[in-house]
């Protein structure tokens, strides 16, 4: 008698296939393909049980409110998770130096003066200084802008596109670093650029104010630029220069 | 009366945000817990969830009123999965090392099994050790079990979901039961 294959079973477990009369009479008849297949249904059983975390009751109203701003008017959509070629770019600019902070960490470890941690550290900075800079502009633009008049933002509102993407690397990476007054100022950027992404390409000047209400009372270019200060500071002091006279 | 999802849906297009919130409120929580069992991540899951409604509503005018808006949702959500999926995987190879050639198999890797199959599963481990493997599955196999295991979704629709032949994604599920067995029956038949 020819035993059951996996196969088999599999399609029997999820009821798929039209042969589960056949397999049915099978088992019934075969000890050694019941053990066989009671070991799969422990296996599958057992992985019903990885955990997924609960969400209350008021979940849905949650998603809703964070959705809502999204809904309002006919507005180019854009998707935090499916960037276009330009934000891919973008992500391998970021990438790319990650990639060259941890080469040059390697090539530069042959030289006394800087360690490779040290070399990683500067490059990073480096770029966490400029993508700060960069949010920092786009900020003060909106800020700045005259109010009572509708703005249109296409240009700030690819830009925040693209910074998107690198602020959530970035964040990750100080997170991983151990970084935590940079990763909390890009924690709380993140929001605001996500916002300013996916609004639309014209404001009307209600939502110019709303905006600017929202980057003012949060703080948020104020912490930009303190964030943005401190590490310029710490790049410099990173450098291999650091302490020598200049010209 | 609560309203159905067809005529939601119906409002909905007719411009009716609250009908779309009530979408909203009622498919969120599965939605999530279908993202989380794909992307292994919470906050993933989370921006999957908001980024399938947000494609719902701008594709809302394609959604075909025979068909469930669930199971239309799903496979968004599905899609959405797997594009995160690919960009976790394509920043990941940037961030991380590659793992160095001869490495152990992760799924090989797992430790040997412990006592008996209730105290493990009490303790968490099998369910970090299922985490491990799922996570060791290949995108497709990954989404074709979850989709077939936690959703029960048929093979035919998990095909549909994935753009590949019902065969493939009949493979894919057989692959990943496969791998799921080979590292977790040594612990659930030690007795």
């Amino acid at each position: 008698m020819n035993h059951l294959t996996e196969e088999q079973f599999v399609l029997y477990y999820y009821g798929e296939g039209d042969g589960s009369p056949a397999v049915r009479a099978h088992l019934d008849g075969c000890e050694a393909c019941r053990a066989d297949y009671a070991n799969l249904q422990r296996v599958l059983n057992v992985v019903d049980s990885a955990p997924v975390p609960e969400r209350d009751a008021n979940y849905g109203a949650q998603v809703w409110s964070r959705l809502q701003p999204s809904l309002g008017g006919k507005r180019r959509w854009k998707l935090p998770i499916l960037w276009p070629a330009r934000h891919w770019a973008a992500a391998a600019i970021v990438a790319t130096l990650l990639v060259a902070a941890f080469l040059a960490g390697r090539y530069y470890s042959k030289a006394p003066q800087q360690t490779a941690g040290q070399v990683r550290e500067r490059i990073l900075l480096v770029a966490v200084g400029d993508h700060l800079e960069r949010s920092q502009m786009i900020l003060v633009e909106l800020v700045n802008a005259r109010p009572g008049q509708p703005l249109d933002v296409t240009s700030e509102r690819e830009r925040a596109e693209d910074l998107v993407a690198e602020n959530r690397l970035y964040r990750q990476t100080a997170v991983h670093s151990g970084d935590t007054r940079v990763a909390s100022v890009l924690d709380e950027l993140e929001p605001v650029l996500l916002d300013i992404a996916h609004g639309p390409d014209r404001l009307t000047p209600e939502e110019l104010e709303k905006l600017r209400q929202r980057i003012e009372g949060d703080g948020i270019l104020f912490k930009v630029r303190v964030a943005g200060s401190t590490v310029r500071r710490r790049e410099e002091k990173a450098s291999p220069n650091a302490g020598q006279k200049t010209l | 009366m609560e309203l159905t999802d067809s005529v939601a849906v119906a409002q909905a297009r007719a411009g009716d945000s609250g009908a779309f919130r009530i979408l909203v409120e009622r498919h969120s929580r599965n939605l999530f817990r279908l993202a989380y069992r794909m992307t292994g991540h919470q906050q993933d899951a989370e921006d999957v969830v908001q980024e399938t409604f947000l494609r719902a509503y701008r594709q809302l005018s394609k959604f075909d009123d025979r068909a469930s808006f669930g199971t239309w949702l799903y496979r968004i959500a599905a899609n959405c999965s797997l594009d995160l999926i690919r960009v976790r995987k394509r920043r990941s190879e940037h961030l991380e090392p590659a793992p160095e050639e001869g490495a152990p198999d992760p799924v090989q890797s797992l430790p040997d099994p412990a006592p008996t199959p209730d105290r493990l599963a009490m303790s968490g481990e099998v369910e970090r050790k299922v985490a491990t493997v799922l996570n060791s599955l290949s995108e497709m196999e990954r989404t074709a079990f979850v989709l077939r295991h936690y959703e029960g979704m048929c093979i035919d629709d998990i095909g549909r979901t994935l753009g590949v032949q019902p065969n493939a994604a009949k493979h894919s599920i057989f692959r990943a039961v496969q791998k799921l067995r080979r590292a977790l029956e040594p612990l659930v038949t030690a007795s």
